[in-house]
């Protein structure tokens, strides 16, 4: 029984289809990346994983645990998948530790002052122990998606879910956040990551998967689709970044 | 080919075919000097006239001359200040007429730009003083009728202490009112966010309630609430103090508008705040009370207080029921003097009480403002 199954799901905004009919499977450990042109629909495939996103058809199960439509404790499920976004979404008003500590205190129920062990033992180990007091507008971008990231593992996720978490940060701060996903990746922390670092994802990866209208056109091991990719559209969006040398 | 196009156009634009034109020897500004000279002896004139009819009204009223004498040399010197700017401008005026005799163009720029801004600088405050001129004029006409009708000092000082204690009301009934406008406004506000298909018969009536309530002029529903309820019988309703109904009255009106300020401050927080705090799994009322209350309230502090700045003047309506507060106990000062200065007292009042709050709200906002553009995204 795969860990994430997504079966023939759809979603459509209005008139307008973002996901058509689209399967796919996650193994546990797994670092899944899914990659494509914009508007083929990968960040709207995680936030459906997540709940935040409700889909028209079809279903998703975790573990063989139907996630989706009625009567599914939605905030139980997000306990345990987390979810990083493009723009940080730190909470402003908070302190580095207020972000990392506000979810383990109010849903898990944890202690404040075990919350807070917990979010000191992270972020040191991310190497933010120093901004735990900052507020997060006098912090970098770089660091403030470390600590979003922080903030999603400090619920101890069995999965996260990354939504294109590089895409606002200036280039010099993209490798600081990189690192941390490697870093996961080696600890075994199953991944979801939508994204346009095609090195990155070539590394890091045990499946790439390329959208494209809104479903799984090809999917393999990141050596297949990067240097064999053996549909056309796949080999077409391959071919335009080495054009752009971004691989 | 592209580097060849690129640096004969160097070639030209440093040869003679286009030359920089910013104009050529500036003249001087003689018409704006002779404006603002004849500007300055009219309003100076004017202003000693003014100075000298008030000074004789001061003496037949009694003021000691000594004291009336250095007032009137003291605002002579005030009104002479005017020619300061105008000296400096003829002096400059005369700097850009030797310039333009040496041909030095850029001073003569720079003298003229000079004597220019102090040509405009005497008609700005001329135009100020003309003003202040009309208004002591004002003051003045009819053998001084006005100033004995608003400014009556002696009238004033001996009914002040009855208009003070009667603005405490004014105090007490805006203080109560703000403390239950900011739960009430608080809780419509959260009813017309109420969420999913149980939430909308809330919803519904809450916006009623705020399109209702901003629709009625104030005045009527401290009327309506003030003298209706006492006549409906209603029990334990009809045996509140007259000073309770139109707080009830007041707070049902500004709560209307607090709500839709609330509101506002809530939905200004961006979605994705809410989808942050949602996907670490907080609940609605969760989110709403960690996430979204706390970074909507930084942002309506400056309209909520303009509301109870609104209010804190509202509560002089409260007379129409009978409530003896500060305006309505100077109407009765006013009706037995046949004399107005124990309202201008009242407006004092206002004033006093409200101007701190109204700077206090525009530094505010402007801290906000200098905050969004250097805080970026």
């Amino acid at each position: 029984m795969a860990f994430i199954e997504i079966r023939d799901i759809s979603k459509s905004y209005g008139d307008l289809p973002v996901i058509e009919r689209l399967s796919m499977t996650v193994e546990e450990h797994d670092v899944v990346s899914l990659i494509g042109p914009s508007g083929s629909g990968k960040s709207t495939l995680l936030r459906c994983i997540t709940g935040l996103e409700a889909i028209d058809d079809g279903e998703i199960l975790v573990h063989g645990d139907r996630i989706t439509g009625a009567g599914v404790d939605i905030n139980a499920l997000r306990r345990d998948i987390g979810i990083v976004f493009q723009g940080y979404n730190l909470f402003p008003h908070m302190t580095v530790l207020g972000n990392v500590t506000l979810a383990p205190v109010k849903v898990l129920k944890l202690s404040k002052a075990a919350a807070e062990e917990r979010a000191m033992a992270l972020l040191t180990r991310f190497g933010l122990a120093d901004k735990a007091r900052e507020y997060p507008d006098r912090m970098s971008g770089g660091q403030q998606q470390r600590v979003a990231i922080v903030r999603a593992l400090a619920m101890d996720p069995m999965v996260l879910l990354l939504d294109e978490i590089t895409s606002a940060l200036d280039p010099e701060l993209v490798s600081e956040v990189l690192n941390i996903v490697r870093n996961l990746a080696e600890e075994g922390m199953t991944m979801l990551l939508a994204t346009h670092e095609m090195g990155f994802a070539r590394e890091v990866s045990s499946k790439v998967c390329f959208l494209c209208d809104g479903a799984i056109y090809e999917e393999g091991p990141p050596g297949q689709i990067f240097d064999a990719p053996a549909r056309e559209r796949t080999r077409a969006f391959v071919r335009s970044i080495r054009d752009a040398r971004r691989i | 080919m592209g580097a060849n196009r690129a640096s004969s156009e160097v070639a030209d634009a440093s040869g003679s075919a286009r030359r920089l034109n910013i104009g050529g020897m500036p003249s001087a500004p003689t018409m704006l000097l002779l404006t603002a000279l004849a500007l300055a002896i009219l309003v100076e004139a004017a202003s000693l006239y003014t100075i000298a009819v008030m000074r004789a009204a001061l003496l037949q009223g009694g003021f000691s001359s000594g004291f009336v004498s250095a007032a009137s040399v003291l605002l002579a010197l005030i009104s002479v200040l005017i020619a300061l700017p105008l000296i400096r401008a003829f002096l400059g005026w005369r700097d850009v007429r030797r310039a333009v005799a040496r041909g030095d163009v850029v001073a003569a720029r720079v003298t003229g730009s000079g004597a220019r801004g102090q040509g405009w600088i005497v008609i700005g405050y001329g135009f100020a003083q003309v003003l202040a001129v009309l208004a002591g004029q004002f003051l003045l006409a009819n053998n001084q009728a006005v100033t004995k009708t608003f400014f009556f000092v002696p009238l004033m000082a001996e009914t002040f202490p009855l208009v003070l204690k009667a603005f405490w009301i004014n105090v007490e009934i805006f203080t109560v009112t703000e403390i239950l406008v900011l739960i009430w406004g608080l809780v419509v506000a959260l009813a017309m966010l109420a969420p999913g298909a149980a939430g909308k018969p809330l919803r519904i009536i809450a916006a009623a309630y705020v399109d209702v309530f901003r629709a009625i002029p104030a005045v009527l529903v401290i009327y309506l609430v003030g003298f209706g309820v006492p006549l409906t019988g209603v029990p334990i309703l009809k045996d509140l103090s007259l000073t309770a109904f139109v707080v009830v009255a007041l707070t049902l009106t500004v709560g209307a508008y607090v709500a839709e300020i609330y509101r506002a401050g809530i939905q200004s927080v961006h979605w994705s705040q809410t989808a942050a705090a949602r996907s670490l799994g907080l609940s609605y009322m969760q989110s709403l009370r960690f996430v979204i209350l706390p970074q909507g309230i930084r942002q309506i502090i400056p309209p909520l207080l303009n509301a109870f700045i609104a209010l804190q003047k509202d509560t002089a309506l409260v007379s129409v029921v009978g409530v003896v507060d500060s305006f309505n106990q100077s109407m009765l000062i006013a009706t037995n003097h046949y004399n107005l200065s124990a309202v201008t007292s009242v407006a004092v009042l206002f004033i006093v009480i409200t101007i701190p709050q109204s700077r206090f709200v525009a530094k505010m906002m402007q801290r906000d403002r200098a905050r969004l553009q250097g805080g970026g995204a």
